[in-house]
């Protein structure tokens, strides 16, 4: 790495009219079995945080599965269901009516899952849930391959990049599914991308889409030090790099149900440079490189 | 009182449920489940019950729905049929280690290909292995009652519990049948009481990894209360006779031979009715025969099996599910329980009906009467 501690260029939408603040308040405990750098532990750390104990967590097969512990442990402090791969949206969804019918429907539901468990193999029920308008927050951490088997490509793995399925790197025909148009067609209650790289823009969306009812999506870029091929102390500014590039742009529904980006980096990296941050790019050619630069610009 | 009607099978079966006022359902439409949801739709839809009803986009989020349901508490309801119940495979495995109660009704029906939508009972017999009990109904009137029974175990027990009828010859026939009133299955079943749920007073984590040894002592536990519930449902049919005056057993002796007769027939289901008048032309025709239904298959009644069936010389199985390679389900569990004898009878292994092929009394009757002609160690197809 070239930039260590790189901050964020540009100026969030939110930072003027938002008072965040950070509760000492944990809800996720030490003990946890997350790799070092991991995105998805220190996200769920600060969702939890702003959600508050009033909250159920619903969680499919990922990498959460495991870092939540084992039996007898946990390293939660809000009750959490752990669920088969496909059907955390639909077992959710079972909860919340449960709720419903006790009137208990100030306790919020956090469906909590990887980019495997919503992009491909938990699909159908996710589209389920959100065309009941079933009142729950669905968290995506995206990771970009199942990490948790052992980084294998997922439809959210971008093109180009390295898995152990993908050895030669994903063919540069098949693009990252658009997650969001898809959730947006099923005209959800809250929509939004975002990441802890930036905590502003990130506290932003958690409190809006905790304010907000019906189905809430966010799409969360989560970094795998270890399935990107990154040293974990870089996590945090390779996923920052991510926005910086336009790779990954922080955007949010709007009022009139448009996606419109609520950060707009000042001094734009290129695509290139995001990816000579990460071993798993180390074979994409100078001409995928510029289709990539090309797909943002 | 209860009130007399004359109802679907599928009808009766939604009634049985509204009795138990689940706060939940979620359900997926399938031939020839669909009645039944349908019904509890219009119950739901006219406010006559209380309940919260999920209309999910596949089977297998119509039991993940009620695995997160009753794990927050709520008592709950599915139904299910076939490729619907196949595709609900893994999540039923979860449901059973989950340690939670519910009842599901399952309609039989043949698994394709190719395609075919009647009566088999290949679809719960490949889920023997799934941790749930299971119990086969021969009328409607019992899937009522066995419904509410199953309510009552099903949550005394911690443990699922799948309730079949025959798909068609049950769901999509009129009988005449008794309605309990709401106060007699209220002073019978109580409110589910939930020992643990999700709960952000008490928070617990449900379903985390268990290590190899810990993995192995929670499915020995669940064995042991598998076990145990052979005495539990035996309590729960004995008081539900004694409260609604219909008496139901884990198998039922539904016609007596003569006291000397050495042959039986055994079969579960609506088949049973069929059996039933078989067993008498054959009776009154000098075959003695005794006819025995099983109406629970897991946990298997070893026991009362043995007892039922120790001083016969044959058992005929009239099997409606098959493992290929193998032959009748039913028989192979006839058979295992049979061992324990000293002296086994022979037992034949008839594949009598799948995928809706009828069975008439005649059908039986030729079976019985030609017995000598089948073999004992192979199965029988007609």
């Amino acid at each position: 790495m070239t930039n260590n501690n790189r901050p964020a260029t540009g100026k969030n939408h939110f930072t003027d009219d938002t008072n965040w603040q950070i509760t000492n308040a944990e809800l996720m405990e030490s003990g946890h079995m997350a790799c070092p750098g991991c995105g998805a532990s220190l996200s769920m750390r600060h969702v939890l945080k702003i959600l508050g104990p009033e909250t159920i967590v619903v969680m499919p097969a990922c990498c959460w599965a495991i870092i939540a512990g084992g039996q007898p442990t946990t390293a939660l402090s809000v009750p959490l269901l752990h669920t088969p791969f496909a059907v955390a949206a639909a077992a959710a969804s079972g909860v919340r009516q449960a709720l419903t019918a006790q009137k208990k429907e100030h306790i919020q539901i956090l469906t909590w899952a990887g980019d495997g468990g919503t992009f491909d193999i938990g699909l159908q029920g996710i589209s389920g849930a959100a065309e009941r308008h079933e009142d729950m927050i669905y968290i995506c951490y995206d990771n970009e391959a199942y990490m948790n088997t052992g980084i294998q490509q997922s439809s959210a793995t971008p093109h180009g990049a390295w898995t152990t399925t993908t050895p030669g790197g994903k063919d540069f025909k098949y693009s990252k599914k658009d997650i969001l148009a898809i959730i947006k067609a099923h005209n959800p209650g809250y929509l939004a991308s975002a990441t802890i790289a930036y905590p502003d823009d990130f506290y932003a969306k958690i409190e809006k889409a905790k304010a907000a009812r019906g189905f809430r999506f966010i799409h969360l870029l989560a970094a795998c030090p270890s399935g990107w091929k990154i040293d974990s102390q870089n996590a945090l500014e390779v996923t920052r790099l991510a926005v910086e590039s336009g790779v990954f742009p922080l955007v949010e529904m709007n009022n009139e149900g448009a996606i419109e980006k609520t950060y707009e980096p000042e001094n734009p990296i290129s695509v290139k440079e995001y990816l000579a941050t990460q071993g798993r790019f180390k074979k994409i050619t100078a001409e995928e490189t510029e289709i990539w630069q090309n797909e943002i610009s | 009182m209860e009130k007399p009607a004359i109802l679907l099978g599928s009808e009766a079966v939604a009634h049985g449920v509204k009795l138990c006022r689940p706060q939940v359902i979620s359900a997926y439409p399938i031939t020839p489940q669909t009645h039944i949801i349908e019904t509890l739709s219009e119950m739901v839809d006219s406010g006559e019950l209380k309940s919260q009803y999920i209309k999910v986009e596949s089977e297998m989020s119509a039991i993940a729905a009620v695995l997160g349901s009753v794990s927050a508490g709520s008592r709950s309801f599915t139904a299910s049929s076939s490729q619907g119940l196949a595709m609900m495979h893994e999540i039923l495995h979860w449901y059973a280690g989950a340690r939670l109660p519910l009842v599901l009704v399952n309609a039989n029906r043949a698994l394709g290909g190719p395609w075919n939508i009647w009566s088999d009972q290949s679809d719960s017999f490949s889920q023997r292995d799934t941790g749930w009990l299971q119990i086969y109904c021969e009328t409607s009137q019992e899937a009522l009652d066995t419904i509410i029974m199953a309510y009552k175990a099903s949550e005394q027990l911690m443990l699922p519990i799948m309730v079949m009828i025959d798909g068609f010859i049950l769901s999509h026939t009129m009988e005449r049948l008794m309605i309990p009133t709401p106060k007699m299955v209220d002073d019978f079943l109580p409110p589910y009481k939930a020992p643990y749920q999700l709960d952000p007073e008490n928070p617990l984590t449900f379903g985390a990894g268990a290590h190899p040894d810990l993995f192995y002592e929670l499915k020995k536990a669940y064995s042991e209360t598998m076990t145990e519930a052979l005495t539990l449902i035996d309590q729960c049919q004995a008081e539900f006779a004694q409260k609604f005056n219909r008496h139901y057993d884990v198998i039922m002796h539904c016609q007596e031979g003569d006291k000397d007769s050495d042959t039986a027939v055994i079969c579960c289901g609506a088949m049973t009715g069929t059996a039933r008048v078989a067993s008498e032309m054959l009776n009154e025709n000098g075959t003695s025969v005794d006819l025995f239904k099983l109406r629970l298959l897991r946990p298997f009644p070893k026991t009362a099996l043995i007892t039922a069936l120790k001083n016969k010389k044959r058992v005929i199985v009239l099997n409606r599910a098959c493992s290929y390679g193998v032959g009748g389900t039913l028989s192979q569990e006839i058979r295992t329980a049979l061992y324990d004898l000293p002296e086994h009878p022979i037992v034949n292994d008839v594949m009598i009906s799948l995928g809706g092929k009828e069975v008439f009394p005649e059908t039986i009757v030729k079976i019985v009467n030609d017995r000598e002609q089948l073999s004992a160690t192979e199965p029988n197809w007609l």
